[in-house]
Formats: C-alpha cells, structure tokens, sequence
C-alpha cells in the first residue's frame, strides 16, 4: 500500500470539525469561539509555513543552514522556558539556567540518537536530524521548564521550613532535597505517563502518523520505542540538571537561601 | 564582676555587623549571659540576629570562643550559634520527624506544657503557640552554645510563658547564652542582665 497524499480539499473536510466546534460553542455562549479560531488559524499557518521551511532547507541540504534552523529552535524553546516560569531568577540567570540546561540535555541525547542507533549518512542529514531534535528539545523543554516552575515556586512559598532547617545547621542540599525531589517528580510524570499508556490507551501520534502513511505497524512500534526512550531520557537529564543548577543559585556558599536572586515582586 | 574578668569570660562577639540600613554593630556576650534587645518593629532587630546566624550575606563577623564564624562552615556555626526564628517552620509532616532522632520526647515535651505523645502528631494538629514552644526545643542540642530568640513568647499565655523562661534559665546555668529579642520589657526585666536597643540602626545600651 503506498502512503495516501491529502490533497488541500481533504484539510478543508476536516476543517469543518473545527468550525462546527466553534460554532457551538458560539450557541452555548462558552466564550471559546474566537480562541478555537485563532487556534485553527495558527495551525494551518504554523505547519505549512514550518512544512515549507524544511522542504528548503532538505533540499538544499546545507550544513550552514540546518545548523541555523537548530540555533533558532533552542533560542525560540529557551524563551519559552523562561516565560513559563512564575518566579524567574533575576538578570542573565533567568534565561541562561533553562536554557543551558535543555541545550546540555537535548544535544546530548540527539547525539546519541544519531551517532548510537539512527546512524544517517552524513550524520546531519536534515530529514533526520531537524525532526528528531525538534521532537527532544520539545519534550526537554516540558520537563525542564515543568521542573524549574515547580522547584522556585515550592522554595518561595516553603521559605520559613526551608530557613528554619539551615538555622538549625542543615546544609543547603539537605535542605532543598525533598522540593528537589517534587519538583523533578512533576517534570518527569508526562512523560513516564506517556511511555505506561502508549498502546494501551492510545497510539502514540508519531506512530500511528506512520501507519497511516504505510509503514509496516511493527517497524513504526520499534521507531516509537526508540523514539519514547530517547525523549525520557532528555527530559529527565534536563530536569535534573535544572534542578540541581536552580538549588546550587538560590543558596549561597555560607547555605544561606536567596530569594533576593529571584526577580522580585 | 570587673571589666577584665568579663572579657576572659566573653563567648560570642560580633564586630562591624552591618546589612542595609543597620551597622555596623559590635556586641559581646559572656558565658551564660542573656541580653535582651528591644526596638521599634522593622528597626532591624531580627535582621541583626540573622546577621549574627549568617542567614543573610552582610558585612563583619562573629567570633564563637575566638573562632570566626566565616572560618568554619556556615552549618556548622549555626548548630552552636542558633536563630529560633519568631514564625516556625515545619518541613515535615509529623512532629518528631523535626527532632534529632533519640530525642527524649517524655523529658522535654512536658516542660513547656506539651504532652509527651505529641511526637507523634501530624504539625498541622498543633497550636500556634504549641509550634513555637517546639520550634524552641527542637534548637536545643547539646552542640548549642548561644541561642538567638526572636519573641520566643509572643503568643504564650501567662502560664506557658513562665515555663518557656524557666527552660531558658535552665539553659543559661549551663552556660549557654542568650540574645533575646523581645516586645516584652517585664519578660526582659525577669530573665536578662543586659538590655540593649536598636535605634537608627545602632545596638545601644539601654540604661535597666
């Protein structure tokens, strides 16, 4: 079986599923039809637009040009880790630690992909590399932004335990463990998630995309498995690292905590 | 007791303290010694006891027997210099969880009017006024040698209050001292030798 093409007609059927959701939320005055427009709207122009970028750079296939696009892929996923977070760390911190750590992890992991299992030829092939570090940095960029988020707001509202345990001669990582440990719990459950209910109870994106475009079921399972492993592994790396980069910043040499590092409110 | 006979004695000195608008502020404070600080709020009075527990980075130092506390661990300075904050806090979920393990729950709990059992409770159980006699006892261990009290009665009735500077009397006839911020000018009168005021951001000796 060859892999069916859509053609735009076929997009406009399926639009019609987001139009009649937008009509009736228009009915039932639940304030959602404008958002759900917009959301359609940007997803239409984001894909295309992203579909047509790629569709240059594969075929131009030049070393410069897929190392930019990789540039402006972390710039654009640091951003976004940094305007994810409630309490951000003040000055060049803010960004640098979400951002330091997702680049660390993702290139990481993406070159293990690349040079341990998926080995292409040459190793920065764009039709292989582009999507596969789109996808990791992606779900690094959740579990780190995720983890950040969660660790700076438990330190802020805790403040009071956390100061009551280094006057009592704690030391600064005794102290931030059990924050450490939740805040990397909460980056690190999407994904676990994903990985115990992929197949059960659903068929994960990337996978059933293959099916539908022809590939053999059991060779798609492999690539997801693969797929699923490398994406745990990111994101758990970079949660780790930024929790440990975040405890080591909002405490001080003399295991003092310092909020006043944060961007105050 | 003569001047040079004080100095020998002397356990904890802090020299040109100075954080924002408070300093630079030099003190000392003899073996068994309580002084007390009073002060308008936000003069700066808790501020200077975090300085002397190094809880915030601030200019100067303080000396423990001689030794500067920038010279050892700030963790292990804290364990003999200790803040007993005036808000407690509680970082688990069960009272005895805060206590060193092997604490005497049944000899130290009933001195301040809190049944021996209450190791046991949930923290959410306790009073606010139970917290804060805890927060208290959970700071004496035997490595303390100077206790930094912010309003360690504040929210007591006449009765606790008696058995919280009870313990604290006990404590400093066995040579531990004591820096005791309070509102409480009786209190200060009952248990000690000194007191000193923290006005325009100096620590001024307050004629008793």
């Amino acid at each position: 079986m060859s892999p069916p093409l859509l053609g735009y007609s076929d997009l406009a059927i399926a639009a019609i599923l987001v139009v009649l959701n937008a009509v009736l939320t228009w009915m039932l005055e639940l304030g959602l039809t404008r958002t759900i427009l917009i959301a359609g709207v940007r997803v239409i122009v984001q894909l295309l637009l992203v579909g047509l970028v790629l569709k240059t750079v594969f075929a131009l296939a030049s070393p410069a040009l897929i190392a930019a696009v990789a540039i402006a892929m972390f710039a654009m996923a640091s951003y976004e880790i940094s305007s994810r977070q409630e309490r951000r760390f003040a000055g060049p911190w803010g960004y640098g630690i979400g951002a330091g750590t997702t680049m660390l992890a993702t290139l990481l992991v993406t070159a293990f992909a690349l040079f341990g299992t998926l080995r292409p030829s040459p190793w920065y092939a764009p039709q292989v590399l582009i999507p596969l570090l789109g996808i990791i940095l992606g779900n690094v960029m959740n579990g780190v932004s995720v983890s950040l988020n969660a660790l700076n707001t438990a330190i802020v509202r805790e403040r009071t335990a956390i100061e009551s345990r280094l006057a009592l001669g704690t030391d600064r990582y005794t102290a931030l463990k059990p924050l450490q440990r939740s805040a990397l719990r909460s980056g690190m459950i999407p994904i676990i998630n994903q990985m115990s209910a992929a197949g059960v109870i659903t068929l994960p994106g990337m996978m059933t995309g293959q099916i539908l475009a022809g590939m053999d079921p059991l060779e798609a399972a492999k690539y997801q498995i693969l797929l699923l492993f490398l994406l745990s592994g990111g994101a758990g790396l970079g949660a780790l690292g930024a929790v440990y980069v975040a405890a080591w910043r909002i405490t001080d040499e003399r295991d003092r905590l310092r909020l006043d590092r944060l961007v105050q409110r | 007791m003569k001047i040079a006979e004080r100095k020998s004695l002397c356990m904890l000195k802090g020299y040109a303290l100075r954080r924002l608008h408070l300093g630079p502020i030099d003190f000392a404070l003899q073996v068994g010694e309580c002084v007390s600080i009073a002060g308008k709020s936000g003069a700066g009075k808790s501020l200077l006891l975090r300085m002397v527990a190094d809880l915030d980075p601030h200019e100067g130092d303080a000396l423990l027997d001689g030794a500067a506390c920038s010279g050892m661990p700030a963790s292990q300075w804290r364990r003999m210099v200790t803040y007993v904050a005036a808000e407690s806090g509680w970082w688990d979920e069960r009272v005895d969880a805060h206590f060193l393990p092997g604490t005497d729950f049944a000899a130290l709990f009933p001195s301040v009017g809190i049944p021996a059992e209450a190791g046991a409770w949930p923290v959410a159980r306790l009073s606010t006024g139970e917290r804060q006699r805890l927060a208290l006892l959970r700071a004496l261990t035997p490595q303390n040698r100077v206790l930094l009290l912010d309003e360690p009665t504040s929210g007591l009735d006449a009765e606790n209050t008696e058995r919280v500077e009870q313990l604290l009397r006990n404590r400093l006839s066995t040579g531990i001292a004591i820096l005791l911020v309070t509102h409480n000018l009786e209190q200060a009168a009952r248990i000690a030798t000194r007191h000193l005021l923290v006005r325009d951001g100096q620590l001024l000796e307050e004629p008793s």
